[in-house]
């Protein structure tokens, strides 16, 4: 039998995070006071400390920062998965966020490769963002 | 306020070593009390002259409390206590604390221990999900992400930024295993060609096998004091002489930068509190949890220029004898012991033995000033300090 892949845990500061992947949207958080957008979502910008914070969906496309392709998984759950990529992306927002790379040509990823959001279903509805190789160099 | 010196207010007197490897007749504070016991044996003093303990963490004994945990089970009843925990920083940050602590008036002679039984207390499975809890587990646990995997992806920025080889990284494991064989204590008792580093099982690309650090039972120990205590002591102290952290983040996904580091700061930090800079470093002795990281920590501490860590390594500048500082004399953790906190550890205990002198040939000739970095996380938390022989 194999483990299910671990969905998403939802609190008070990602809630809205992952209503949003639950939907199909990248949402991060922008300062207003400042204007820098960040990643992970928290209660306050770790830029300036204001809470004049809000939701943005991004636009999902991104730039692949560095990656690595795992082949021994750290949990049994990923066992079947190997060998698989994963990735920080640069958000074409700026923050950077860690993802895997899916699809049939996800082990042929480089560094600088352009990528696209996409969401992987994790059971009863939850859904974490993934991204795809689109072709190109950012 | 200004910043109260350090540096020639304490000196290490004692250091000392649990047995190494698997070591199954042994719990993880039973590790932590033989080397306790041989480094209070090594400075000459007694149990009652302890009057300050601290340690750090464990992962297969996760007590609550663990510096009392530690107090009760050695039957000390100190003015001066804590565990702390800053990942693998923790030894040289324990040591920074101490200090203060007795320049402070705080405590006279502070036991600094760490240790595991990583290898017999857990199974392998078990140890590699205990480490992938370091990840973050909201956004990046879910993706199958390991340390090895952090590191990896550092490695790889590396390579592309400064054109730094896997020859390069798989020469660590090799240079340091050479090391390991000259030191009596050492888990790994074997030769390690590059060519086997190279060809081991792929982890995380690109890292191997034998780019990744050991699993070991150990503990390490060692007593710090007051430099006019240290004067009366049996052993020759090992002085500090200056000492500094640096922290930017926890997880690599908030990391400023995956080619720079704390390092540079908590380095410079130390160096400015000794007065000293990179060319009056004798040996040094870098964290090593993973093959990329003394290439990296190499550059940011001034060994070499930035970018040249790797062609440090390959041309044999880092080893015993080979012309400029050399590096992880003792092993490291790729080849001497890691278990937890103690993997850092041992680097300061290494250095204060080369500072003595004496280790025949893995002594590094005339070795006067001694430098060490621990660092912890995922080059999130960094601690550098340099020990001298004699006062700066
Ligand atoms: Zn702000």
């Amino acid at each position: 039998m194999t483990e299910t892949l671990p969905s998403p845990v939802v609190n008070a500061d990602s809630a809205p995070y992952w209503q949003g992947a639950r939907e199909g949207r990248l949402l991060i958080r922008r300062c207003d006071a400042c204007g820098q957008t960040h990643f992970m979502p928290r209660h306050l910008c770790p830029a300036c400390w204001s809470g004049d914070l809000r939701w943005v969906e991004a636009t999902g496309r991104g730039t692949v920062h560095s990656f690595t392709i795992i082949r021994r998984a750290p949990l049994a759950a990923f066992a079947p998965r190997v060998p698989y990529v994963v990735a920080l992306i640069d958000l074409e927002e700026g923050p950077r966020m860690m993802a895997n790379i899916l699809g049939d040509d996800a082990l042929d990823t480089a560094i600088g490769d352009a990528v696209a959001v996409c969401f992987e279903d994790r059971g009863e509805g939850a859904a974490v963002p993934q991204f795809r190789r689109a072709g190109g160099r950012g | 306020m200004s910043e109260t010196s350090l540096r020639n207010r304490v000196a290490i007197v004692g250091v000392g070593e649990s047995d190494i490897g698997k070591v199954p007749g042994m719990t993880g504070l039973g590790l932590n009390a033989q080397a306790a016991k041989r480094a209070l044996d090594d400075a000459g003093l007694k149990p009652s002259d302890i009057d300050g303990l601290l340690t750090a963490y464990s992962f297969t004994e996760p007590y609550f409390m663990l510096g009392s945990v530690l107090c009760e089970y050695l039957g000390l009843q100190p003015r001066f206590n804590a565990s702390l925990v800053v990942g693998g920083a923790t030894p040289a940050v324990m040591l920074k604390h101490a200090a203060e602590a007795i320049v402070a008036g705080q405590a006279e002679v502070v036991l600094v221990t760490a240790g595991e039984n990583r290898a017999t207390g857990q199974s392998r499975d078990q140890a590699v999900a205990a480490l992938t809890a370091v990840g973050h587990p909201y956004f990046e646990q879910p993706y199958g992400s390991s340390i090895p995997g952090f590191y990896a992806m550092i490695a790889r920025r590396h390579m592309l930024e400064y054109g730094t080889t896997r020859e390069q990284m798989a020469e660590v494991a090799a240079t340091t295993r050479r090391h390991a064989l000259l030191h009596p204590n050492a888990h790994m008792k074997a030769p390690l060609t590059r060519e086997q580093v190279l060809a081991a099982k792929p982890i995380a690309d690109p890292l191997g096998m034998l780019d990744c650090c050991l699993i070991s039972d150990a503990g390490g120990a060692f007593i710090v004091t007051s430099a006019e205590r240290a004067a009366d002591l049996r052993a020759k102290p090992a002085y500090l002489l200056g000492i500094g952290e640096f922290h930017t983040h926890e997880h690599i996904m908030c990391a400023p930068s995956l080619t720079e580091f704390g390092a540079t700061r908590s380095g410079a930090a130390a160096y400015r509190m000794a007065g000293l800079g990179p060319a009056d470093i004798d040996v040094a002795e870098l964290y090593d949890c993973f093959s990329i990281v003394p290439i990296i920590e190499a550059e940011e501490l001034g060994l070499c220029p930035r970018g040249e860590g790797g062609r440090y390594w390959l041309d044999g500048r880092a080893a015993i004898g080979g012309g400029a500082v050399p590096v992880n004399t003792h092993g490291g953790m790729l080849s001497h012991a890691h278990a937890g906190a103690a993997g850092g550890l041992f680097g300061i205990v290494e250095a204060v033995r080369q500072l003595r002198g004496g280790l025949g040939a893995r002594q590094v000739e005339g070795a006067e000033i001694a430098l060490v970095h621990n660092e912890g996380g995922i080059l999130s938390s960094h601690c550098t300090m340099l020990l001298g022989k004699d006062k700066a």
